[in-house]
């Protein structure tokens, strides 16, 4: 699974320190293993976005604030707005277990205080995966995203962690067939 | 450049003499843990996806049936089931069921699984706990220990660390809790984020391990990716009848460089809670003395431990729950809870009129036996208290100690311990 370069997509605006538990209430978590189930009901937690899940289209973009995932270390967080359709979150900054989560899965967040700041709900973007670029067609703007390490955009371009840790083990299965 | 011990103790994980913050490490894990929500989809991870048979060290793992078990409803007794036949597949030597066990991060260090000088992982938030045992423990996701489990390794940035001094002592009736909301509120949920918080000062040499506990456990609710604590003679003692493995201490060099380092006096830090709806939302407790409550939550891996349980039974002696107000009590162990029958402290909380469940995160996370409906008001000594944690989102959650839980169960309204109880017995202040 590979990343696609370009992602398009209308703009759903989030707050400051939206929680895992707002993302994914904990009464879902029995879907733990579903998902489709749990994008349905993601963002539920937030006043005001009961209904949220059931307004995005496939492919649109989350644009949150600051500490954006914090709580819980449950997956299902990133896993739920994944399933809700959504391609991409772009925080101004993210609590770092839903960032690792993010990674890990090779789900593609971005880093930009500049758009979270100035993109507005229902704005269209546009989102170069590659050079970290958003353009926001409504707004006529552009803005930079903050760059990440070498290995944690050589996982993302892996597919996450999973594709890393096959790799990783069929280097110790050669070694030890080696060996032996 | 001397290094902080979050710094050594990665450094050693990665096989390296020297790391600094910002370093992207590969590092070998001393210990793991998983829970009935984090387990199955890590389990189904590790073997659909990336194909490994076995756990790279079934004698350091752990594996406890907490959130919501005992199961409350079907689904759960699935999540249930797939713990349980993961454990019993990979022949993970610390598996802990339903009544036997309780909740995660009580249960390791009661028995002596997390020790000084480690590098822990826990598929859950509240992992960071074990640091106040002088190791480095963090939070993981269930990709994450899905790899841990086939590697025994798992990836690591290194933090910056932020020193918390605290001068003097804590005064009569202030808490650990009290303490940690006080920092809390003065940095905000997101003050230490992706930080180490090395908590150190005069302060703590006079407070047990249980109270340390509560002071790394919500590390986690600033943000931080670690909270830890060095050794001294408090941590040996707790640890000698319990420890499964020998360990070595680690002590941050004196030429450590720290991002920040703040200075606190304990003696000045009131009794206090975090308002609703986030942890950094503090206010002394004179400020909301008299609100009325609807529930009172004693239980959770921050409060509920044999020594939290002692104070608010101190507190309930003699006294009953105050009409229209109910009472939970949710002992965080079995041993916890198996300590408290021993002392007598069940029948006092019983003769008040409070519910005692059984060992399980329960109500902390909105799971079961406790959940909060529309509009109700609760008085908690759980960890954190965003929209709807507890249950609905338009429920309210204020976070205490538990004399203060315990005493405004009594007078049914946020009430100052004094009220009801003249002086906590000096042997379990």
């Amino acid at each position: 699974m590979t990343l696609p370069k370009v992602l398009r997509g209308r703009a759903w605006k989030f707050g400051d320190n939206i929680d895992t538990d707002q993302i994914i209430p904990a009464k879902y978590a029995i879907y733990s293993l579903d998902e489709k189930e749990l994008g349905k009901h993601a963002m539920e937690g937030v006043p005001g976005r009961e209904t949220w899940a059931s307004q995005v289209g496939q492919g649109d973009i989350m644009v949150g604030g600051s500490n954006f995932g914090c709580g819980s270390s449950r997956e299902i967080a990133p896993v739920a707005i994944r399933g809700a359709g959504i391609s991409l979150v772009v925080a101004d900054s993210f609590a770092r277990i839903f960032f690792r989560n993010a990674i890990n899965m090779g789900y593609p967040i971005l880093q930009s205080p500049q758009a979270s700041e100035a993109i507005e709900d229902g704005d269209e973007l546009e989102v170069d995966l590659e050079q970290g670029i958003i353009r926001n067609f409504t707004k006529g703007d552009e803005y930079r995203s903050d760059s990440f390490p070498p290995f944690m955009n050589e996982l993302l371009r892996m597919g996450g962690l999973v594709p890393w840790v096959r790799k990783q083990l069929e280097e110790r299965r050669r070694t030890a067939a080696t060996r032996g | 450049m001397g290094m902080t011990m979050t710094e050594k103790i990665l450094a050693r994980g990665a096989g390296r003499d020297s790391v600094r913050p910002g370093d992207l490490v590969l590092a070998k894990v001393d210990f793991a843990m998983g829970h009935d929500l984090t387990i199955p989809p890590a389990g189904k991870i590790m073997r659909e996806q990336m194909g490994a048979e076995r756990i790279w060290d079934p004698e350091r793992v752990a594996v406890t049936q907490d959130h919501f078990q005992p199961a409350k409803d079907a689904a759960s007794a699935t999540l249930g089931r797939l713990t349980r036949e993961f454990s019993q597949q990979m022949g993970i030597k610390w598996y802990f069921e339903v009544g036997q066990g309780g909740i995660c991060h009580t249960v390791l260090p009661e028995n002596g699984l997390v020790l000084p000088g480690e590098l822990v992982v826990g598929a859950d938030s509240h992992s960071c706990t074990y640091g106040a045992l002088n190791n480095f423990a963090t939070g993981i996701g269930s990709t994450d220990l899905a790899c841990v489990l086939a590697l025994g390794e798992l990836w690591f940035r290194v933090p910056e660390t932020l020193k918390f001094v605290y001068h003097n002592r804590l005064r009569e009736w202030v808490e650990a809790k009290d303490l940690i909301l006080y920092v809390i509120g003065q940095i905000g949920v997101d003050g230490a984020r992706s930080k180490a918080m090395e908590h150190t000062g005069e302060a703590l040499r006079h407070i047990d391990m249980e109270a340390r506990l509560t002071m790394t456990n919500m590390a986690i609710e600033a943000g931080a990716k670690n909270g830890i604590m060095e050794f001294d003679e408090v941590t040996k003692a707790y640890l000698d009848p319990r420890a499964k493995r020998a360990y070595q201490p680690v002590t941050s060099d004196p030429d450590a460089d720290y991002e920040k380092v703040f200075e606190f006096d304990a003696a000045k830090v009131e009794l206090g809670v975090a308002k609703p709806m986030s942890p950094d939302n503090y206010a002394p407790l004179s400020e909301v003395a008299g609100t009325r409550l609807d529930q009172v939550f004693i239980g959770s891996c921050t409060n509920s431990r044999i020594t939290d349980l002692r104070r608010a039974a101190a507190v309930l002696e003699g006294h009953k729950v105050a009409p229209g107000v109910r009472l939970i009590i949710t002992p965080s162990s079995h041993q916890v809870a198996i300590q408290a029958e021993k002392e007598g402290l069940i029948g006092t909380f019983l003769a008040a009129g409070a519910a005692w469940t059984t060992a399980t995160c329960g109500a902390c996370l909105g799971g079961h036996m406790g959940v909060l409906g529309e509009g109700e008001v609760c008085l908690s000594t759980t960890n954190r208290n965003f929209p709807g944690r507890m249950g609905h989102p338009k429920a309210m959650v204020y976070l205490s100690n538990p004399a203060v839980a315990a005493a405004s169960a009594v007078t049914g309204v946020i009430s100052h311990p004094s009220e009801v109880l003249k002086q906590m017995p000096a042997e379990i202040r």
